[in-house]
Protein backbone atom coordinates (compact mmCIF):
# COMPACT_ATOMS: atom_id res chain seq x y z
CA UNK A 1 0.00 0.00 0.00
CA UNK A 2 2.90 2.41 0.93
CA UNK A 3 4.35 1.65 -2.75
CA UNK A 4 0.87 2.33 -4.34
CA UNK A 5 -0.15 5.27 -2.32
CA UNK A 6 4.02 6.69 -3.59
CA UNK A 7 2.57 6.29 -7.05
CA UNK A 8 -0.56 8.40 -6.04
CA UNK A 9 1.51 11.45 -6.84
CA UNK A 10 1.30 11.71 -11.02
CA UNK A 11 4.86 13.70 -11.88
CA UNK A 12 6.15 10.22 -9.27
CA UNK A 13 4.06 8.17 -11.90
CA UNK A 14 5.09 10.16 -14.51
CA UNK A 15 8.54 9.78 -14.39
CA UNK A 16 8.13 5.82 -13.63
CA UNK A 17 6.82 5.51 -16.56
CA UNK A 18 9.12 7.76 -18.63
CA UNK A 19 11.83 5.51 -17.32
CA UNK A 20 10.44 1.86 -18.00
CA UNK A 21 8.43 2.36 -21.31
CA UNK A 22 11.40 2.25 -23.76
CA UNK A 23 12.33 -1.13 -21.63
CA UNK A 24 8.91 -2.45 -22.23
CA UNK A 25 7.92 -1.61 -25.45
CA UNK A 26 11.51 -3.20 -26.47
CA UNK A 27 10.47 -6.48 -24.54
CA UNK A 28 7.29 -6.78 -26.22
CA UNK A 29 8.38 -6.56 -29.86
CA UNK A 30 11.04 -9.38 -29.11
CA UNK A 31 8.90 -11.45 -27.46
CA UNK A 32 5.99 -11.55 -29.68
CA UNK A 33 8.72 -11.15 -33.27
CA UNK A 34 9.88 -14.70 -31.09
CA UNK A 35 6.33 -16.08 -30.34
CA UNK A 36 4.90 -15.19 -33.77
CA UNK A 37 8.11 -17.03 -35.20
CA UNK A 38 7.21 -19.87 -32.91
CA UNK A 39 3.68 -19.89 -33.78
CA UNK A 40 4.40 -20.19 -37.67
CA UNK A 41 6.75 -23.54 -36.87
CA UNK A 42 4.81 -24.95 -34.56
CA UNK A 43 3.21 -28.29 -35.77
CA UNK A 44 -0.07 -28.53 -37.64
CA UNK A 45 -2.99 -29.74 -35.79
CA UNK A 46 -4.60 -33.17 -35.77
CA UNK A 47 -7.88 -32.08 -37.05
CA UNK A 48 -7.66 -28.44 -37.79
CA UNK A 49 -4.43 -28.46 -40.20
CA UNK A 50 -2.81 -25.28 -40.38
CA UNK A 51 -6.19 -23.30 -39.31
CA UNK A 52 -5.00 -23.87 -35.81
CA UNK A 53 -2.11 -21.34 -36.19
CA UNK A 54 -4.92 -18.41 -35.74
CA UNK A 55 -4.63 -20.08 -32.34
CA UNK A 56 -1.80 -18.03 -31.56
CA UNK A 57 -3.41 -14.30 -31.60
CA UNK A 58 -7.43 -15.51 -31.05
CA UNK A 59 -6.57 -16.57 -27.39
CA UNK A 60 -4.01 -13.68 -26.36
CA UNK A 61 -6.69 -11.56 -27.77
CA UNK A 62 -9.80 -12.97 -26.12
CA UNK A 63 -7.02 -13.70 -22.35
CA UNK A 64 -6.85 -10.30 -22.87
CA UNK A 65 -9.96 -8.67 -23.10
CA UNK A 66 -11.12 -10.24 -19.59
CA UNK A 67 -7.65 -8.91 -18.08
CA UNK A 68 -8.33 -5.93 -19.16
CA UNK A 69 -11.49 -5.48 -17.51
CA UNK A 70 -10.20 -7.34 -14.47
CA UNK A 71 -7.52 -4.51 -14.18
CA UNK A 72 -10.79 -1.88 -14.73
CA UNK A 73 -12.37 -3.57 -12.22
CA UNK A 74 -9.36 -2.98 -9.63
CA UNK A 75 -9.10 0.53 -10.52
CA UNK A 76 -13.00 0.92 -9.91
CA UNK A 77 -12.40 -0.38 -6.55
CA UNK A 78 -9.74 2.09 -6.31
CA UNK A 79 -11.58 5.13 -7.24
CA UNK A 80 -14.52 4.18 -5.14
CA UNK A 81 -13.19 3.28 -2.02
CA UNK A 82 -9.41 4.62 -1.51
CA UNK A 83 -10.38 7.60 -3.83
CA UNK A 84 -6.54 6.90 -5.11
CA UNK A 85 -6.06 9.60 -7.85
CA UNK A 86 -4.50 7.67 -10.47
CA UNK A 87 -6.91 4.85 -10.52
CA UNK A 88 -9.64 6.46 -12.35
CA UNK A 89 -6.85 7.91 -15.40
CA UNK A 90 -6.11 3.35 -15.20
CA UNK A 91 -9.94 2.67 -15.96
CA UNK A 92 -10.34 5.51 -18.67
CA UNK A 93 -7.54 4.66 -20.39
CA UNK A 94 -7.67 0.98 -20.46
CA UNK A 95 -11.18 0.59 -21.84
CA UNK A 96 -10.36 1.68 -25.14
CA UNK A 97 -7.64 -0.82 -25.57
CA UNK A 98 -9.87 -3.57 -23.90
CA UNK A 99 -12.40 -2.66 -26.50
CA UNK A 100 -9.74 -3.28 -29.30
CA UNK A 101 -8.61 -6.44 -27.94
CA UNK A 102 -12.42 -7.12 -27.45
CA UNK A 103 -13.20 -6.60 -31.21
CA UNK A 104 -9.91 -8.09 -32.19
CA UNK A 105 -10.51 -11.51 -30.34
CA UNK A 106 -14.03 -11.50 -31.86
CA UNK A 107 -12.83 -10.96 -35.34
CA UNK A 108 -9.99 -13.42 -35.31
CA UNK A 109 -12.85 -16.09 -33.34
CA UNK A 110 -15.06 -15.47 -36.78
CA UNK A 111 -12.18 -15.97 -39.33
CA UNK A 112 -11.34 -19.00 -37.42
CA UNK A 113 -15.04 -20.39 -37.35
CA UNK A 114 -15.74 -19.99 -40.67
CA UNK A 115 -13.29 -22.62 -41.85
CA UNK A 116 -13.91 -24.99 -39.06
CA UNK A 117 -17.27 -24.75 -37.36
CA UNK A 118 -18.84 -23.69 -40.85
CA UNK A 119 -20.17 -20.46 -39.91
CA UNK A 120 -19.02 -17.13 -39.05
CA UNK A 121 -20.85 -16.76 -36.10
CA UNK A 122 -23.52 -18.12 -33.80
CA UNK A 123 -25.25 -16.54 -30.94
CA UNK A 124 -24.01 -19.09 -28.13
CA UNK A 125 -23.50 -18.59 -24.93
CA UNK A 126 -19.67 -17.79 -25.30
CA UNK A 127 -19.85 -15.56 -28.47
CA UNK A 128 -22.74 -13.77 -27.11
CA UNK A 129 -21.39 -13.29 -23.51
CA UNK A 130 -18.25 -11.91 -24.77
CA UNK A 131 -20.08 -9.47 -27.39
CA UNK A 132 -21.94 -8.27 -24.38
CA UNK A 133 -18.41 -7.83 -22.85
CA UNK A 134 -18.06 -5.09 -25.88
CA UNK A 135 -21.00 -3.97 -25.29
CA UNK A 136 -20.37 -2.83 -21.72
CA UNK A 137 -16.71 -1.57 -23.11
CA UNK A 138 -17.90 0.93 -25.30
CA UNK A 139 -20.61 2.04 -22.92
CA UNK A 140 -17.65 2.22 -20.25
CA UNK A 141 -15.99 4.40 -22.82
CA UNK A 142 -18.71 6.63 -23.63
CA UNK A 143 -19.52 7.29 -19.90
CA UNK A 144 -16.10 8.34 -18.87
CA UNK A 145 -16.33 11.10 -22.00
CA UNK A 146 -20.08 12.09 -21.21
CA UNK A 147 -19.64 14.35 -18.02
CA UNK A 148 -18.12 17.62 -17.59
CA UNK A 149 -17.21 16.84 -13.92
CA UNK A 150 -14.04 14.53 -14.13
CA UNK A 151 -14.51 12.92 -10.31
CA UNK A 152 -18.55 12.51 -11.37
CA UNK A 153 -18.11 10.81 -15.07
CA UNK A 154 -14.83 9.01 -12.76
CA UNK A 155 -17.25 7.39 -10.29
CA UNK A 156 -20.14 6.46 -12.69
CA UNK A 157 -17.67 4.72 -14.62
CA UNK A 158 -16.74 3.00 -11.64
CA UNK A 159 -19.99 1.80 -10.72
CA UNK A 160 -20.74 0.25 -14.15
CA UNK A 161 -17.73 -1.16 -14.60
CA UNK A 162 -18.33 -3.24 -11.00
CA UNK A 163 -21.12 -4.25 -11.96
CA UNK A 164 -20.57 -5.25 -15.47
CA UNK A 165 -17.60 -7.60 -13.83
CA UNK A 166 -20.36 -10.57 -13.26
CA UNK A 167 -19.59 -10.62 -16.88
CA UNK A 168 -16.63 -11.91 -16.68
CA UNK A 169 -16.90 -15.31 -14.53
CA UNK A 170 -19.95 -15.69 -16.71
CA UNK A 171 -17.43 -15.66 -20.30
CA UNK A 172 -14.96 -17.82 -18.49
CA UNK A 173 -17.65 -21.06 -17.56
CA UNK A 174 -20.21 -20.37 -20.23
CA UNK A 175 -18.54 -23.29 -22.07
CA UNK A 176 -19.20 -25.20 -18.93
CA UNK A 177 -22.79 -24.69 -17.83
CA UNK A 178 -24.32 -24.47 -21.39
CA UNK A 179 -23.92 -26.25 -24.38
CA UNK A 180 -22.35 -24.47 -27.01
CA UNK A 181 -20.23 -24.56 -30.45
CA UNK A 182 -17.37 -22.73 -28.67
CA UNK A 183 -14.96 -25.68 -27.05
CA UNK A 184 -14.45 -25.94 -23.36
CA UNK A 185 -11.07 -24.27 -22.36
CA UNK A 186 -7.78 -25.90 -23.22
CA UNK A 187 -5.45 -24.10 -21.08
CA UNK A 188 -7.17 -23.11 -17.62
CA UNK A 189 -8.75 -26.07 -16.50
CA UNK A 190 -8.47 -28.12 -13.55
CA UNK A 191 -6.79 -31.21 -15.06
CA UNK A 192 -4.39 -29.35 -16.76
CA UNK A 193 -4.12 -28.34 -20.50
CA UNK A 194 -4.96 -30.29 -23.07
CA UNK A 195 -2.79 -28.76 -25.56
CA UNK A 196 0.03 -30.74 -26.80
CA UNK A 197 3.46 -28.75 -25.08
CA UNK A 198 4.63 -28.41 -28.25
CA UNK A 199 1.78 -26.03 -29.44
CA UNK A 200 1.27 -24.69 -26.31
CA UNK A 201 4.74 -23.19 -25.42
CA UNK A 202 4.50 -21.00 -28.78
CA UNK A 203 1.19 -20.09 -27.31
CA UNK A 204 2.61 -18.96 -24.07
CA UNK A 205 5.26 -17.01 -25.64
CA UNK A 206 2.91 -14.91 -27.70
CA UNK A 207 0.77 -14.50 -24.80
CA UNK A 208 3.72 -12.98 -22.53
CA UNK A 209 4.08 -11.05 -25.54
CA UNK A 210 0.47 -9.06 -25.94
CA UNK A 211 0.21 -8.86 -22.04
CA UNK A 212 4.05 -7.03 -22.06
CA UNK A 213 2.15 -4.72 -25.36
CA UNK A 214 -0.79 -4.55 -23.34
CA UNK A 215 0.92 -3.17 -20.49
CA UNK A 216 3.12 -0.85 -22.62
CA UNK A 217 0.09 0.76 -24.58
CA UNK A 218 -1.74 1.19 -21.35
CA UNK A 219 1.15 3.23 -19.24
CA UNK A 220 1.27 5.38 -22.63
CA UNK A 221 -2.44 5.72 -22.22
CA UNK A 222 -2.62 6.71 -18.66
CA UNK A 223 0.22 9.20 -19.62
CA UNK A 224 -1.54 11.14 -22.22
CA UNK A 225 -4.21 11.18 -20.09
CA UNK A 226 -2.49 13.06 -17.28
CA UNK A 227 -1.45 15.80 -19.47
CA UNK A 228 -4.44 16.12 -20.80
CA UNK A 229 -5.59 17.25 -17.35
CA UNK A 230 -2.93 19.25 -16.71
CA UNK A 231 -3.67 20.72 -20.08
CA UNK A 232 -7.30 21.35 -19.13
CA UNK A 233 -6.15 22.45 -15.54
CA UNK A 234 -4.15 24.87 -16.86
CA UNK A 235 -5.92 26.34 -19.11
CA UNK A 236 -8.88 26.63 -16.82
CA UNK A 237 -6.09 28.74 -14.45
CA UNK A 238 -5.16 31.08 -17.21
CA UNK A 239 -8.98 31.56 -17.93
CA UNK A 240 -9.16 32.48 -14.59
CA UNK A 241 -6.12 34.99 -14.95
CA UNK A 242 -7.36 36.20 -18.03
CA UNK A 243 -11.15 37.20 -16.38
CA UNK A 244 -9.34 39.49 -13.88
CA UNK A 245 -6.82 41.28 -15.36
CA UNK A 246 -5.99 43.23 -12.16
CA UNK A 247 -5.11 40.33 -9.96
CA UNK A 248 -2.42 38.86 -12.07
CA UNK B 1 -15.13 0.82 10.85
CA UNK B 2 -13.03 3.59 8.73
CA UNK B 3 -14.94 5.21 5.85
CA UNK B 4 -12.71 3.19 3.33
CA UNK B 5 -14.18 -0.08 5.20
CA UNK B 6 -17.31 1.00 4.91
CA UNK B 7 -17.14 2.12 1.49
CA UNK B 8 -15.80 -1.22 0.47
CA UNK B 9 -18.59 -3.60 2.92
CA UNK B 10 -20.94 -1.30 0.73
CA UNK B 11 -19.50 -2.29 -2.27
CA UNK B 12 -19.41 -5.80 -1.72
CA UNK B 13 -22.62 -5.96 -0.08
CA UNK B 14 -23.69 -4.74 -3.66
CA UNK B 15 -21.50 -6.72 -5.78
CA UNK B 16 -22.73 -10.26 -3.19
CA UNK B 17 -26.42 -8.89 -4.05
CA UNK B 18 -25.54 -9.00 -7.95
CA UNK B 19 -24.24 -12.14 -8.12
CA UNK B 20 -27.11 -13.64 -6.47
CA UNK B 21 -29.57 -12.15 -8.35
CA UNK B 22 -27.62 -13.12 -11.77
CA UNK B 23 -27.38 -16.71 -10.30
CA UNK B 24 -30.37 -17.13 -9.37
CA UNK B 25 -31.59 -15.85 -12.64
CA UNK B 26 -29.18 -18.15 -14.56
CA UNK B 27 -30.71 -21.17 -12.59
CA UNK B 28 -33.88 -20.72 -13.64
CA UNK B 29 -32.63 -20.02 -17.02
CA UNK B 30 -30.85 -23.37 -16.76
CA UNK B 31 -29.96 -25.42 -20.12
CA UNK B 32 -32.63 -22.84 -22.24
CA UNK B 33 -29.72 -20.71 -22.59
CA UNK B 34 -27.95 -23.81 -24.53
CA UNK B 35 -27.35 -23.49 -27.82
CA UNK B 36 -28.60 -27.08 -28.81
CA UNK B 37 -30.13 -30.31 -27.69
CA UNK B 38 -28.48 -33.50 -27.18
CA UNK B 39 -30.15 -36.13 -28.28
CA UNK B 40 -31.11 -37.25 -24.19
CA UNK B 41 -32.09 -34.14 -23.49
CA UNK B 42 -35.20 -34.84 -26.13
CA UNK B 43 -37.11 -37.09 -23.60
CA UNK B 44 -37.43 -34.25 -21.58
CA UNK B 45 -38.69 -31.54 -23.99
CA UNK B 46 -41.93 -31.30 -25.64
CA UNK B 47 -41.55 -30.37 -29.05
CA UNK B 48 -44.33 -28.62 -31.32
CA UNK B 49 -45.00 -30.60 -35.10
CA UNK B 50 -42.33 -29.28 -36.97
CA UNK B 51 -40.82 -26.78 -34.41
CA UNK B 52 -37.08 -25.74 -35.62
CA UNK B 53 -34.45 -27.04 -32.94
CA UNK B 54 -30.95 -27.56 -32.90
CA UNK B 55 -29.38 -30.85 -32.39
CA UNK B 56 -25.74 -31.75 -31.11
CA UNK B 57 -23.67 -34.97 -30.35
CA UNK B 58 -21.50 -36.88 -32.14
CA UNK B 59 -22.09 -38.83 -35.78
CA UNK B 60 -22.21 -41.54 -34.78
CA UNK B 61 -19.61 -44.43 -36.66
CA UNK B 62 -20.95 -45.89 -39.43
CA UNK B 63 -23.56 -44.45 -40.07
CA UNK B 64 -23.06 -42.04 -42.55
CA UNK B 65 -25.41 -42.55 -45.93
CA UNK B 66 -24.18 -40.32 -49.33
CA UNK B 67 -27.23 -40.33 -51.75
CA UNK B 68 -26.24 -38.83 -55.48
CA UNK B 69 -25.27 -35.15 -55.30
CA UNK B 70 -25.19 -33.40 -51.65
CA UNK B 71 -28.17 -35.60 -50.14
CA UNK B 72 -26.82 -37.37 -46.68
CA UNK B 73 -27.58 -39.22 -43.49
CA UNK B 74 -26.31 -39.95 -40.64
CA UNK B 75 -26.70 -40.42 -36.56
CA UNK B 76 -26.25 -38.28 -34.19
CA UNK B 77 -25.16 -39.38 -30.64
CA UNK B 78 -24.20 -38.71 -27.29
CA UNK B 79 -23.59 -42.17 -26.96
CA UNK B 80 -27.19 -42.97 -24.89
CA UNK B 81 -29.54 -42.21 -27.61
CA UNK B 82 -29.23 -41.78 -31.17
CA UNK B 83 -31.09 -39.67 -33.90
CA UNK B 84 -31.45 -40.29 -37.47
CA UNK B 85 -30.85 -37.08 -39.71
CA UNK B 86 -31.26 -36.32 -42.74
CA UNK B 87 -29.66 -33.36 -44.64
CA UNK B 88 -28.71 -31.87 -48.01
CA UNK B 89 -25.85 -29.56 -48.77
CA UNK B 90 -22.42 -28.87 -48.41
CA UNK B 91 -20.84 -30.34 -45.27
CA UNK B 92 -17.89 -28.57 -43.20
CA UNK B 93 -14.43 -29.89 -43.45
CA UNK B 94 -14.00 -31.24 -40.00
CA UNK B 95 -17.32 -33.88 -40.64
CA UNK B 96 -16.68 -37.28 -40.03
CA UNK B 97 -17.29 -40.20 -38.01
CA UNK B 98 -16.77 -39.45 -34.24
CA UNK B 99 -16.59 -36.11 -35.01
CA UNK B 100 -18.81 -33.39 -32.64
CA UNK B 101 -21.71 -31.94 -35.00
CA UNK B 102 -24.92 -29.36 -34.48
CA UNK B 103 -27.31 -29.63 -36.62
CA UNK B 104 -30.32 -27.37 -37.04
CA UNK B 105 -34.18 -28.16 -38.41
CA UNK B 106 -37.00 -30.05 -37.49
CA UNK B 107 -38.49 -33.21 -36.69
CA UNK B 108 -40.22 -34.82 -39.62
CA UNK B 109 -43.38 -37.18 -39.31
CA UNK B 110 -41.06 -40.35 -39.61
CA UNK B 111 -39.06 -39.56 -36.85
CA UNK B 112 -35.85 -38.27 -38.82
CA UNK B 113 -34.53 -35.08 -38.11
CA UNK B 114 -34.32 -33.18 -41.29
CA UNK B 115 -31.52 -30.45 -41.23
CA UNK B 116 -30.78 -27.78 -43.21
CA UNK B 117 -27.42 -26.58 -41.70
CA UNK B 118 -24.93 -28.50 -39.89
CA UNK B 119 -22.17 -26.98 -37.80
CA UNK B 120 -19.05 -29.02 -36.74
CA UNK B 121 -17.86 -29.01 -33.66
CA UNK B 122 -14.54 -29.17 -32.69
CA UNK B 123 -12.88 -30.29 -28.90
CA UNK B 124 -10.47 -28.61 -26.76
CA UNK B 125 -7.83 -31.15 -27.43
CA UNK B 126 -4.95 -29.86 -29.98
CA UNK B 127 -2.31 -32.06 -30.98
CA UNK B 128 0.18 -32.43 -33.73
CA UNK B 129 -1.00 -35.38 -36.04
CA UNK B 130 2.10 -37.66 -35.20
CA UNK B 131 0.94 -37.84 -31.62
CA UNK B 132 -2.34 -38.31 -32.33
CA UNK B 133 -1.55 -41.29 -34.32
CA UNK B 134 1.00 -42.46 -31.68
CA UNK B 135 -1.23 -42.10 -28.99
CA UNK B 136 -4.06 -44.11 -31.08
CA UNK B 137 -1.14 -46.84 -32.05
CA UNK B 138 -0.76 -47.06 -28.10
CA UNK B 139 -4.17 -47.82 -27.61
CA UNK B 140 -4.69 -44.68 -24.89
CA UNK B 141 -6.93 -42.50 -27.95
CA UNK B 142 -9.89 -41.74 -26.20
CA UNK B 143 -12.78 -40.12 -28.54
CA UNK B 144 -14.72 -37.58 -27.23
CA UNK B 145 -17.49 -37.68 -25.15
CA UNK B 146 -19.40 -34.44 -25.20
Amino acid sequence: MRRLSDLANPTRFLALVDRVLPWLAGASLVVLAVGLWLGFTAPEDFQQGITVRIMYIHVPFAWLSMFCYSLMAASALGTLVWRHPLADVALKSAAPIGATFTALALATGSIWGKPMWGTWWVWDARLTSVFVLFLMYLGIMALTRALDDPSKSARAAAVITLVGFVNIPIIKFSVDWWNTLHQPASVFRLDGPTIDASMLWPLMVTAVGFTLLFITLHLMAMRTEIWRRRVIAMRQIAARRAERPSAG
Amino acid sequence: MTRKQKRLSVIAGGLGFLAVAVGLTFYALGQKASYFYMPADLANVTLEPGQRIRLGGLVEKGTIVRDQGTEVEFSVTDTERSVKVAYSGILPDLFREEQGVITEGSFGPDGVFVADSVLAKHDENYMPKEVADSLKAKGVWQEETQ
